[in-house]
């Protein structure tokens, strides 16, 4: 499509010896919220490290609003516009909640306030808890705050790499509303193990099994298809 | 009671000048996962570059500026000649940093010649105070009150500056820093500097306090410097601080008492810190290696 907000043509990536993700075709519409799905190992964390740059593709190409973006280093693709969240969440331990968000801003502008503002009324929590130690935050908390900080950023497209991980089922609850009210303001990337969330969040979805992309297409077309989910998901 | 009184200034004086020449390699090690062995020789040349500016200005501030601005420059080659090629193999620093500390050392001589350099004190820091019957010499009080302001200065800008936050921030995760949009090389040239304008200013503060400069002093001075990183906890400026105060404060009562233990005694130290507590007093948490 014309608009497309991100573009992976025949991606290849290796990690040391290993070869990671196999010739990954892979497109982003603005506005929408693009879910990777697949079993463990199966390069949904390697394909969003590729796009930051955090992993460099052996070959292929990563387009970012029309711009090949692929041999960038992963400070100037956030730069572009493009928000992180890791699987680990990468909270500076020891730094506050506050800290955490200002090494975060890269410009402290009335839009970024704004923007500061607006997730803190997502996430009181963060608010109430903003000089406490990020390391001392629960783990919802913490993805809250990951969240949060890649959010407050103008940014055009977030990554976010299973934030579901490890949490109670209430406070999966409660991230997937703010992920919903997110999405009407951003595009996101969504990597999921858990497909409530992912089908709850999901406009579009792609499978990866063994670093090949093996299905994609609408998130209805996936909710119905029990085949599809039993054979790449291990859903029954 | 005088006795012991004044082996604590002495002692609390070597240690602020351990503490200068490590607090800059404890952030070197603890940002940029670089072990620089060459660090001590930044000590030698500031302690060389302070007396020499020191004799031709007359001026004792300008001699620590030089010797600032010498740590600055070659903290700068150091980093893009000598590290920059070596980021993420141990063996290839310890090596290149060993050999470039000795380059270092020569080099010193064949600038400054082969002898041992004389280092006076500045006029108005010459004499002691005497409070009763303890006796305060006055450089190393001013050595203590230079290590302190320096200890607070970096901590108000690691507490309070975007930079600061920034550097604290890359020691837990130099990855996630980039990915949230900062030039991470950046800041390791800058820190590279700092951390090397730091020693060589330990080493221009040193030598009016020994009297003579001589171009080996920087391994001497390095080999306690890693202890001080070690014992305080790698990337911890206050535990630079805190094992730098224990080093030299153990440094100077067993100097006096068991001169020939001395080294040992600190040695010890660090033997026990790395069995019972190998990440140091004080750790730096969710420190990853990415």
């Amino acid at each position: 499509m014309e608009n497309t907000l991100l573009k992976l043509e025949q991606i290849n990536t290796h990690i040391e010896q290993f070869h990671i993700l196999h010739n990954i075709d892979f497109e982003v519409q603005p506005g929408e919220v693009t879910v990777l799905l697949g079993r463990n190992g199966a390069g949904k964390t390697t394909t969003l490290r590729t796009i930051m740059g955090l992993n460099s593709a052996t070959n292929g190409t990563v387009q970012f609003k029309g711009e090949d973006i692929t041999k960038l280093p992963p400070y100037h693709i956030a730069k572009r516009g493009i928000g992180y969240v890791p699987e680990d969440q990468g909270i500076f331990y020891d730094l506050s909640v506050g800290e955490n968000m200002r090494v975060g801003m890269r410009q402290e502008d009335d839009a970024t306030k704004e923007r500061m503002d607006w997730v803190l009324d997502l996430f009181p929590d963060l608010k109430k808890f903003w000089k406490k130690p990020g390391g001392q935050l629960s783990g919802g908390q913490k993805q809250m705050l990951s969240i949060a900080r890649s959010y407050v950023n103008d940014n055009d497209l977030l990554l976010i790499d299973e934030p579901s991980k490890g949490l109670a089922p209430v406070v999966v609850e409660k991230v997937i509303e703010s992920i919903e009210k997110m999405k009407e303001k951003t595009t996101v990337v969504l990597v999921e193990q858990n497909f409530y969330m992912a089908s709850r969040l999901g406009d579009r979805f792609y499978i990866l099994d063994d670093g090949i992309t093996v299905h994609h297409g609408d998130m209805e077309q996936l909710r119905e298809d029990e085949e599809l989910k039993r054979k790449y998901l291990g859903i029954a | 009671m005088e006795l012991i009184i004044n082996l604590a200034i002495n002692g609390i004086a070597m240690g602020m000048l351990y503490f200068l020449i490590a607090c800059g390699l404890t952030l070197i090690f603890g940002l940029m996962d670089v072990l620089n062995f060459s660090h001590g020789a930044l000590f030698a040349w500031g302690a060389y570059v302070g007396i020499w500016a020191f004799d031709v200005t007359e001026s004792f501030v300008i001699g620590l500026i030089a010797a600032i601005l010498a740590g600055l420059i070659l903290g700068l080659l150091t980093e893009l000649i000598i590290i920059k090629p070596v980021y993420g193999n141990h063996i290839q620093q310890i090596l290149i940093t060993l050999g470039f500390m000795l380059v270092l050392a020569e080099l010193l001589k064949v600038v400054f010649g082969p002898d041992i350099m004389a280092a006076s004190r500045p006029g108005y820091l010459d004499g002691s105070w005497s409070f009763g019957d303890v006796t305060v010499i006055k450089y190393r009080a001013f050595i203590i009150l230079i290590g302190l302001l320096i200890f607070i200065g970096i901590m108000l800008v690691l507490k309070f500056t975007k930079v600061g936050l920034i550097v604290r921030a890359g020691v837990m995760n130099k990855e996630m820093v980039q990915a949230l949009g900062i030039n991470i090389r950046l800041v390791f040239i800058g820190v590279f500097m700092v951390g090397s304008a730091l020693a060589a200013l330990g080493g221009a503060l040193f030598v009016p306090n020994s009297g003579v400069a001589y171009a080996e002093m920087g391994m001497e001075f390095g080999i306690y410097a890693f202890i001080v990183v070690i014992i305080g906890g790698m990337g911890s400026v206050p535990g630079s601080l805190v094992a730098a105060l224990l080093v030299g404060l153990s440094g100077s009562f067993m100097g006096y008492y068991y001169s020939d233990l001395s080294m040992v005694v600190t040695m010890i130290l660090m033997f026990i810190i790395l069995i019972f507590r190998p990440q140091g007093l004080f750790q730096v948490s969710g420190v990853s290696n990415k």
